[in-house]
């Protein structure tokens, strides 16, 4: 079964990261790489996202394709990075992501196929 | 001896067996939805016939042949069926328990509480979506969409059909407790009707001893069956004879079951020697201790409060404070009790026994006026037929 896992960032989060010594900082991204190694396996593709103030949105549902600055909904919580994975089950998915070391927020969702 | 009419067999017998024959047909057929419409279809069946042809000496037996003959219709339609068919057999080998895996799939922390309980209802306790309807007070077109969303997104994400693995059953099984527990309080202090609730209370006592049955170990699942037992055992004194309830204070202790009491407090003494306190062994010692006074005046007070305040300590809840200050009343006095209650005012405005404990305390305290207003304030908050006729009563003669 192939999932993606939706990573959410929160401004506290951010703040947090920000307000960290470059030297904690390092040891924080280590052991992102470290759970990324750990389920090299089961991961299928995926990426960081750049900020949310480099998102372009084109609405579509008005009589003209509208282009605006920002993502579509500006909230205080943001998708920044995803990862595809195929694994067994959602309990499977599920204990991945109780150990994930990075952003406070994931969502998964099936993929249709 | 006389028979059960058709109708309470087949009832007892979906009870006992909808669960188990919807979790062998499970694995006959690899879908959760038609296993179970193959199950509702044996038992529409059963209606037709056995009022006719009489009650089958193996009930359970006649509706698994029934299902199966309608699962090889569905399979027939599917290539490599005579390999599946080899391997299903009746009765289902017993470990680990078909029902137990179709429990914690019912009860999957990813469906919401409410599609957990109708699942876990539906699937495991044989109730129709009607049942389940009237013993909630929702609509049953409502719990019709809870259940079918719930069953799309177990097909969809793939939500497995098997126990937790070991390092998540004990959270996994404290999910399952707290529909067991949702259950009991719905059936116990239900809105529903009276029927309706009782079975629910069967329901809840039912899989409470099943998992108790699977998981001996967990002190918890122990503590919730003696908390459900302990309150049916007094359940003889809970309604007078015109219906009404009958408050704890003024209860005939002898029409409660003290032999079932006795069994339950032996039940909860062996699951608290795992020195592994939790919420529902808390809960079923407070109601122990109410249980095996022999009158009111004979209550421990000072041990109930001490209970409530391990509980608060555990499971932090504005409903356990009120509890406990209502016990608080016959240690520290109606003063402090009410003291206690004002700090509770914002979190319960909504919640009638705030009021009806206010409007208490507030009697015993020389203040008749604010008791009568709290009283009606209690009133217009609860649906339950019988507390309904309680606060009538105290507004008609206070």
């Amino acid at each position: 079964m192939k999932y993606v896992l939706l990573f959410v960032d929160t401004e506290q989060f951010h703040a947090d990261l920000q307000a960290l010594t470059p030297d904690d900082r390092a040891r924080a991204f280590a052991k992102v790489d470290e759970w990324m190694a750990e389920h090299r396996r089961v991961i299928r593709g995926g990426n960081k996202l750049q900020d949310p103030d480099t998102a372009t949105t084109v609405r579509l549902d008005g009589p003209e394709p509208i282009v605006t600055d920002g993502p579509f909904v500006e909230g205080k919580e943001v998708v920044s990075g995803y990862l595809e994975i195929e694994v067994a089950d959602l309990d499977e998915a599920l204990a991945m992501v109780r150990t994930w070391p990075g952003c406070p927020v994931v969502e998964i969702r099936p993929l249709e196929s | 001896m006389t028979r059960e009419a058709p109708q309470d067999e087949l009832a007892r017998t979906v009870r006992e067996h909808a669960g188990r024959l919807a979790a062998a047909l499970v694995r006959l057929i690899g879908d959760f939805s038609a296993a179970e419409d193959l199950v509702q279809d044996a038992v529409v069946a059963a209606l037709e016939r056995w009022p006719v042809d009489g009650i089958p000496d193996r009930p359970d037996a006649w509706l698994f042949t029934v299902a199966r003959r309608r699962g090889l219709d569905v399979l027939r339609r599917e290539a490599r069926y005579r390999e599946k068919l080899d391997r299903l057999q009746w009765p289902v080998p017993a470990e680990p328990d078909e029902r137990l895996r179709l429990i914690f799939t019912c009860c999957h922390p990813a469906l919401p509480r409410s599609a957990q309980v109708a699942l876990t209802l539906r699937l495991v306790c044989g109730l129709t979506t009607a049942q389940i309807g009237r013993a909630f007070l929702v609509p049953e077109a409502t719990v019709a969409q809870r259940i079918t969303r719930a069953k799309r997104k177990i097909a969809a994400t793939a939500i497995p059909y098997r126990l937790p693995a070991e390092a998540d059953l004990r959270s996994r099984t404290a999910e399952v407790l707290t529909v067991v527990y949702l259950m009991l309080n719905e059936g116990y202090l239900s809105t529903g009707g009276e029927v309706a609730s009782q079975r629910l209370v069967d329901d809840a006592e039912w899989l409470a001893a099943l998992l108790h049955e699977l998981l001996p170990d967990e002190p918890e699942v122990a503590g919730l069956l003696a908390l459900i037992r302990l309150h049916r055992a007094r359940s003889g004194g809970r309604f007078g004879a015109d219906g009404g309830l009958v408050r704890l204070a003024d209860q005939d202790r002898s029409r409660w079951d003290h032999a079932a009491i006795a069994d339950a407090v032996a039940l909860l003494t062996r699951a608290a020697r795992r020195h592994r306190p939790g919420p529902y062994q808390l809960q079923a010692a407070i109601v122990a201790c109410h249980a095996e006074a022999a009158r009111w005046e004979d209550t421990d007070w000072e041990q109930i409060v001490l209970l409530y305040d391990l509980l608060l300590h555990l499971a932090p809840s504005p409903v356990t404070r009120l509890h406990r200050a209502v016990a608080l009343r016959y240690t520290a006095g109606a003063r402090a009790a009410l003291d206690e209650l004002d700090e509770l005012a914002e979190p319960l405005a909504g919640y009638h026994l705030l009021h009806a404990t206010r409007a208490d305390l507030l009697r015993d305290l020389g203040r008749p006026d604010e008791a009568r207003t709290a009283d009606a304030r209690a009133l217009r908050l609860t649906q339950n037929p019988a507390e309904q006729a309680v606060l009538h009563d105290r507004l008609r003669w206070t």
